[in-house]
């Protein structure tokens, strides 16, 4: 890990009112590569997300995006910084049609011919929405709804891209594919992502760097194909 | 045969007031899941702007350019200084403070410009023109329902094609969302409030000069049935207000028509009850959940 990392998260603390949830969690993840938090429910993952992105105010510590401190940018600033954050539960609008949702994505964006340019290759990259343009969020299948929500996410041409459980509902198959799909971006195009997941086999399977959270803090972070092939750390952490 | 002709004209007319008053309270509905009681009263304060310009400078088109543009800044000031502060952890809250602003208005209406009716001019002759020996329409009721529908097609048109309409859309459906893709969701609640309330001056604008004179309660019975219009129409559906408005614009023509104007508020009564005991969600209420 000599690559300066796009982002580092230093002591971060944040929760819901009186009720701590995130407790000091620090960790770095370098340019172009996948970091999987994983975790049991209720261990503050969707949290440490809701907090990167500014939904959630931190009550310490601090957040490095690219060299700028987040806690100074308002949420609505974080697209243009090249910050993608995908909610959980396929944050789309159900009310709007795929055409809408995709067009929402790009809106905030000067460069318009840039913008219906990655439009058309997120229908390339999920042909099943090109043939739904017309329809209504809430009509897709959960894993169109999914296809959709990082589609949206993609037509930013985002740097950082924070993932929220993209394999809930989803078949197997379909989990498999997406996460094939992180990490040929990572590959190919530099893309950075901080994914969130239960599924932890597939998670580890695309992974650089697995982060391992229990009851707000981080309790380990390692190289992801260590935890996948060492069945004691994997026991231990994961219990499986 | 003349009498129902006459009366269908005048309720298609009148109804098309209903129409726009209640669009604008589904427009903010839609847009922050409140009713805007205070609608009537920020309806005839546009209103006096409106025809404190007509009386300056001799121009009804002046003056209800005037009240439109008062809308629009009434309604962004009302939403900026006044509804963002409202708690939404009780209900009534948004309800009370509105009721609040229809006092506060109609006070300082009164101190201003006191409270006697004021005639209201009109740009085109309110007398039905005769058609074959019929008098079933008057031109001012062609402009009001021409004027009503040209807004309608407009606003149509502006949530549905152009980049700020899709961006008050989805503020309104999934707020957080649109924070997470760029979107000002603050600013486009500003938007819809502005709108909606320059809908309202073009309402009242259009409804003041036929029979009921310039006052501070002038729209007061206009916003009770605006209001019937809305929940029949169904509160979410623009569609809905729409229709709501002609056709309770219909049958209160007809009901005064028939049975006489000591009726009319009773009918807009058994309409609401009849509507939200047998409909309550509207009549374009679509049974669509939202599963996200």
């Amino acid at each position: 890990m000599s690559v300066d990392p796009i982002l580092q998260v230093d002591g971060l603390s944040a929760g819901y009112g009186p009720v701590p949830v995130l407790r000091e969690v620090t960790l770095s993840v370098p340019a172009g590569t996948i970091a999987a938090v994983l975790g049991a429910n209720g261990a503050g993952k969707t949290t440490l997300l809701r907090t990167l992105s500014g939904l959630l105010r931190p009550t310490g510590g601090r957040v490095l995006f690219d060299g700028a401190d987040l806690r100074a940018v308002r949420v609505e600033g974080l697209v243009r910084r090249g910050l993608a954050h995908v909610p959980e539960g396929r944050g789309i609008v159900a009310e709007l049609t795929v055409d809408e949702n995709l067009r929402l994505g790009g809106l905030w964006r000067r460069d318009r011919a840039d913008a219906r340019l990655a439009q058309d290759e997120v229908y390339q990259l999920f042909e099943p929405l090109a043939r739904r343009r017309r329809h209504a969020g809430h009509q897709l299948s959960g894993g169109e709804r999914q296809m959709l929500a990082l589609g949206r996410a993609l037509i930013g041409r985002p740097k950082l891209l924070l993932l929220d459980e993209p394999s809930l509902g989803l078949a197997p198959r379909v989990t498999a594919q997406i996460m094939a799909l992180l990490r040929r971006l990572c590959d190919s195009e530099g893309l950075t992502v901080l994914l969130v997941e239960q599924n932890v086999r597939s998670a580890l399977a695309v992974a650089d760097q697995g982060v391992v959270m229990s009851l707000g803090r981080v309790v380990m972070a390692t190289g992801a194909a260590q935890l996948r092939d060492d069945e004691k750390l994997r026991h231990a952490y994961l219990g499986f | 045969m003349d009498r129902f002709l006459f009366l269908t004209f005048d309720g298609l007319s009148t109804g098309a007031v209903y129409a726009a008053f209640a669009l604008a309270l589904v427009l903010i509905w839609r847009a922050a899941r409140l009713v805007n009681f205070a609608q009537g009263a920020m309806a005839v304060a546009t209103a006096y702007v409106g025809y404190a310009v007509v009386s300056a400078t001799g121009s009804y088109w002046l003056g209800l350019g005037a009240a439109v543009l008062a809308g629009l800044a009434l309604g962004a000031l009302v939403e900026r200084v006044l509804m963002r502060f409202v708690g939404h952890a009780n209900p009534l809250g948004d309800v009370i403070v509105a009721l609040g602003l229809v006092l506060l208005i109609q006070a300082v209406l009164g101190m201003v410009f006191g409270s006697e009716y004021r005639p209201a001019t009109v740009p085109f002759d309110t007398d039905a023109l005769s058609v074959g020996g019929i008098a079933a329409v008057s031109p001012y009721d062609l402009w009001v329902f021409g004027a009503v529908m040209v807004v309608v097609v407009l606003l149509a048109l502006l949530f549905t094609r152009t980049p700020i309409g899709l961006r008050m859309r989805a503020s309104a459906f999934a707020p957080e969302v649109s924070r997470l893709l760029g979107v000002n969701v603050g600013r486009m609640l500003t938007v819809g409030w502005a709108l909606a309330a320059a809908v309202g001056a073009l309402a009242g604008m259009l409804v003041i000069p036929t029979g009921l004179g310039l006052h501070p309660h002038a729209m007061d019975m206009v916003f009770v049935v605006a209001f019937t219009a809305a929940v029949v129409g169904g509160l979410d559906s623009p569609a809905g207000a729409v229709v709501g408005g002609l056709l309770v614009g219909l049958i209160l023509s007809y009901v005064t028509g028939y049975l006489g104007p000591d009726t009319t508020p009773l009918a807009v009564l058994v309409l609401l009850l009849t509507v939200l005991l047998v409909r309550p969600g509207g009549l374009f209420s679509s049974v669509k959940a939202r599963h996200v």
